[in-house]
């Protein structure tokens, strides 16, 4: 019996994330969560640097909503119907990840990377914050995120958000093969 | 009233993303490691639902609720935009397996160290805005 704090299979979750988006454009909008970066940013005045950032605020309202929904939505999530105790890993990627000193516990993200003690760790910090750099100047020069293109671009049959989606994974593979085995035991280090 | 719909929506996608681990960094990693399925069939169901969906609804002449056609801007015809822009966002998704939907979810859910990646995003955002007329597009 397969009950809600179990981890939610593929064809459940794809299917009602589909469902979100069609409601989105049911309503006249579109389905994207980067283009809150860019309003966010001209909430804080960043229109004084760049025209870029000079845009009609009232039209981006809903979006924010969104997003603040997707937050409450998590919170609603953790609190009141649980995670799964253990991500159920594949054996392969368990055993990669103990290599590197990464102990997957019982959290969606390892501790080592994104628990409180990382506020202690300048090396960590840095990490988390170039990470973002990266997404947020690339999800705003690519014009979209993994909502924006991978899901609502190919769903529209847009041929740019797949040469999008092919960049994301051209970058996330870069990362992971290249970049993270030599990473990841610096940073499991430095959190001990 | 429209406003509460939007964040009724972005609930149930919250909630979707944290039940379904799509915001966990193990399954991004695990995705790029090419050995499990699941995250390819999130996405992949997504898209085939998603496709069909629209297809519905352009072919039935469906109207939105405020009775207008629905029309979808074509994304602007570019390779390095898409190319260059993708590889620098996947760079960052595969180090904090996190992106921009996900960033709030796990604010949602209690990982405070997401606000750095927040601000860094809003960094990379600002970034981009200064130096977006000399970059090819």
């Amino acid at each position: 019996m397969t009950t809600l704090d179990q981890l939610w299979p593929w064809y459940v979750a794809g299917p009602l994330i589909a469902m979100v988006m069609l409601s989105l454009v049911y309503l006249g909008k579109s389905f994207g969560l980067s283009q809150n970066l860019q309003t966010m940013c001209s909430l804080g005045g960043a229109a004084r640097w760049s025209d870029y950032f000079k845009i009609e605020r009232s039209s981006r309202w809903w979006n924010l909503v969104f997003a603040f929904g997707i937050l409450a939505g998590a919170t609603l999530a953790s609190e009141f119907i649980g995670l799964p105790t253990v991500i159920d890993l594949s054996p392969s990627t368990a055993s990669s990840l103990a290599g590197a000193g990464i102990s997957p516990g019982d959290g969606l993200m390892p501790e080592e990377l994104f628990g409180r003690k990382s506020w202690q760790s300048p090396l960590t910090m840095l990490l988390l914050l170039g990470g973002g750099l990266l997404i947020g100047f690339g999800a705003r020069y690519a014009g979209g995120c993994t909502s924006g293109h991978a899901i609502m671009g190919l769903s529209n049959l847009q041929w740019p958000s797949l040469v999008a989606v092919i960049g994301f994974f051209i970058g996330g593979l870069i990362v992971t093969h290249l970049v993270l085995p030599s990473l990841l035991p610096i940073i499991s280090d430095a959190a001990l | 009233m429209r406003i509460s719909l939007y964040f009724l929506l972005g609930l149930v996608f919250g909630v979707v993303l944290l039940q379904s681990q799509v915001v966990s960094w193990y399954r991004i990693y695990e995705m790029f490691r090419f050995e499990a399925f699941h995250m390819y069939g999130v996405i992949g169901s997504a898209v085939i639902v998603g496709v069909l969906g629209l297809q519905l609804m352009k072919r039935s002449q469906m109207r939105d609720a405020d009775g207008e056609p629905i029309a979808l801007a074509d994304k602007a015809p570019s390779i390095p935009r898409y190319l260059v822009g993708g590889i620098i966002f996947g760079l960052g998704w595969g180090l904090v397996g996190a992106c921009p939907g996900p960033i709030f979810a796990l604010l949602g859910a209690g990982y405070s160290t997401l606000l750095l990646v927040l601000i860094g995003a809003l960094g990379g955002t600002l970034l981009y805005g200064v130096l977006r007329d000399r970059l090819p597009h």
